[in-house]
């Protein structure tokens, strides 16, 4: 026999008998941010579009509704754009997927013994990694124009916009798997919810001064609490009841997101 | 290592229409055995891998992969065992070493260890100079070797591999195989495979399991499989006035069957050609029949599918949903 004469290797360590699911949101996470990090150039770009956005739309704002809101519009608008960031990372991340999922590397990593659940969490969580950059960039460029930073309000709003993200980001894995056989159809679904939710959140102009049925109809859309939330946090009003619901909403997206990702997921394979 | 009892796949495909894509096979694989799974698109290789490998769970029926059953354990499973499937498992927009390192991780290692280990194969796999390189930039025969790779980190006990070599050119597929044998002896690895290349099944594999319809149809060694179900073929050319005296002959021949005669040759299969030409050529010599020219066809598995099911497995590539 042959193979006697080779050398066997010796095999490495086996894997752990109890998989532990925070290690494998960090695997899973650690990965997705590889390529990000390996490609500087693409982090320093979408780390300034949010100042993109405040800087042009900003000064509209404050033109149109300067009456309404005098030199809070930069309190009431950073969190806008916090949470808008968010929600643009998020309901994007499931065209990665998509594309993993064309190439077969979803599929390797399904035979693996990574926990079914960390492959969305990691995946949702590694969008928020550019989203804190990103949210200490726009912090530190705005407080010279007037904006009022309380440390712990931005911290728990941040945790707050984490865990919506998972939620989104887990329903964008979702459709990215429903609709891998017409990939087209993904932008196309996204781009159907994305608008009205992030009109109807007031988070660009205020409800307020709109029409009584989008109020009504902001009431069913949960990045309306969100948004809400962000702005009492950002304001340092950290016990305020419009937190409480922004978390009920974020907790329940990121419950509804997971159970319908994960299922989604365990289905794909047939 | 492995042992399946009447496992068995349906695909919903519409409220009224059902794909039997896996009709109760029953498989056992020894411990260090090469297998092959042939057959043509569709036939229910690639599903069946996915059940072995728990992507999928059967409709009925059992599986034990590496002493756990897919459907109870899955977990467990996916822990002793290493899978390619047809797609490329590295993402395309990470680089070479970075995904290979990170699969390491993911089976238990710490960083450093699976550093190591990612470098061990890219140098053993002759990927070492494109460590830094990202997938997307790779040929199609280097990613497969980085497929390979990564099917390899944990060195598992028994490795899957769906159609490891389909698109690759000649040399790349002889490239890659070169690699998965000395990879197969160092590790001790069983490893199952499906292919529809015949001669792959042919050459790399010590048994082929031929699947047709969701079914097992054959299974036994190439030669085997060919020496029974097909046979060598013999054909000597001789003057036609000679025809009926090299045709008796032919007819002692052990085995001797399909006699034909086309033209100046006078063909017929037997069971072992290379023992039986020796025979007839003497006999005609005998005989005083000039003998103008002689050869022997060793069947192929293609010769040994349309003995089975009457369709070539060349023309059955395109027939038949692909039940992915």
């Amino acid at each position: 026999m042959t193979t006697l004469t080779i050398p066997t290797v010796s095999r490495p360590a086996a894997s752990p008998a109890q998989r532990n699911l925070l290690r494998d949101i960090r695997i899973v996470m650690t990965r997705e941010l590889k390529p990000v990090l390996r490609d500087p150039f693409s982090l320093l770009f979408g780390m300034i579009q949010p100042l993109v956005f405040l800087g042009l739309f900003g000064p509209l704002l404050r033109g149109s509704m300067g009456a309404a809101f005098g030199d809070g519009v930069w309190q009431w608008f950073v969190p806008s754009i916090l949470v808008m960031t968010t929600l643009f990372g998020t309901s994007t991340t499931g065209a990665n997927l998509l594309s993993e999922f064309q190439t077969g590397a979803h599929e390797r990593m399904m035979v693996t013994p990574l926990s079914r659940s960390s492959l969305l969490i990691g995946r949702a969580l590694k969008e928020m990694v550019p989203l804190f950059g990103q949210a200490l960039i726009v912090i530190a460029v705005m407080t010279p124009f007037g904006f009022d930073l309380h440390v712990d309000g931005a911290v728990i709003g941040l945790a707050l916009l984490a865990v919506f993200g998972i939620g989104l980001g887990a329903f964008s894995y979702a459709l990215a798997i429903a609709v891998r056989k017409q990939d087209w159809l993904f932008w196309v679904v996204q781009q159907t919810f994305l608008f009205p939710l992030m009109i109807l959140s007031g988070m660009l102009l205020p409800l307020e001064t709109g029409p009584g049925w989008m109020q009504v109809a902001s009431k069913f859309n949960p990045l309306a609490y969100l948004v809400d939330a962000e702005r009492a946090l950002f304001a340092g009003d950290v016990s305020s009841t419009a937190v409480l619901w922004g978390w009920l909403a974020a907790l329940i997206t990121a419950a509804a997101g997971l159970t319908v990702g994960i299922r989604t997921m365990l289905r794909s394979a047939a | 290592m492995i042992s399946t009892r009447e496992l068995t796949k349906d695909f919903a495909v519409s409220r009224t229409e059902t794909v039997h894509a896996v009709r109760g096979i029953s498989l056992t694989v020894e411990p260090g055995e090469l297998v092959a799974v042939l057959g043509p698109n569709g036939a229910g290789k690639t599903t069946t891998l996915r059940m072995l490998t728990t992507l999928i769970a059967p409709t009925a029926g059992t599986a034990e992969v590496a002493g756990y059953d897919v459907v109870a354990r899955p977990d467990q499973v996916r822990r002793q065992i290493g899978y390619v499937g047809q797609g490329n498992g590295a993402g395309h927009s990470q680089r070479v070493a970075d995904e290979l390192a990170g699969q390491g991780v993911i089976y238990g290692l710490d960083r450093r260890a699976a550093k190591l280990r990612a470098e061990e194969l890219l140098e053993s796999l002759e990927l070492k100079d494109l460590a830094r390189r990202k997938v997307s930039e790779l040929s199609g025969g280097q990613r497969r070797r980085l497929d390979v790779a990564m099917g390899l980190v944990h060195a598992p006990k028994l490795l899957f591999l769906d159609e490891p070599s389909t698109g690759l050119d000649p040399q790349n597929r002889a490239n890659l195989w070169d690699h998965i044998l000395r990879m197969r002896a160092q590790y001790e690895m069983t490893i199952v495979l499906t292919t529809h290349y015949l001669d792959e099944a042919d050459s790399m594999a010590e048994r082929v399991v031929v699947v047709d319809h969701g079914q097992v149809i054959a299974d036994d060694t190439a030669d085997a499989l060919k020496a029974e179900l097909a046979g060598d073929r013999l054909a000597l050319t001789v003057a036609p006035s000679n025809h009926s005296a090299v045709r008796r002959l032919a007819e002692q021949l052990p085995g001797a069957r399909d006699l034909a005669i086309e033209g100046d040759e006078i063909s017929v299969r037997v069971t072992n050609g290379p023992a039986a030409l020796p025979v007839l050529i003497g006999g005609a010599q005998r005989l005083g029949v000039p003998v103008a020219a002689a050869q022997v066809h060793r069947p192929t598995l293609d010769d040994v599918f349309l003995t089975l099911t009457g369709r070539s497995l060349r023309e059955t590539g395109t027939n038949g949903k692909a039940a992915a």
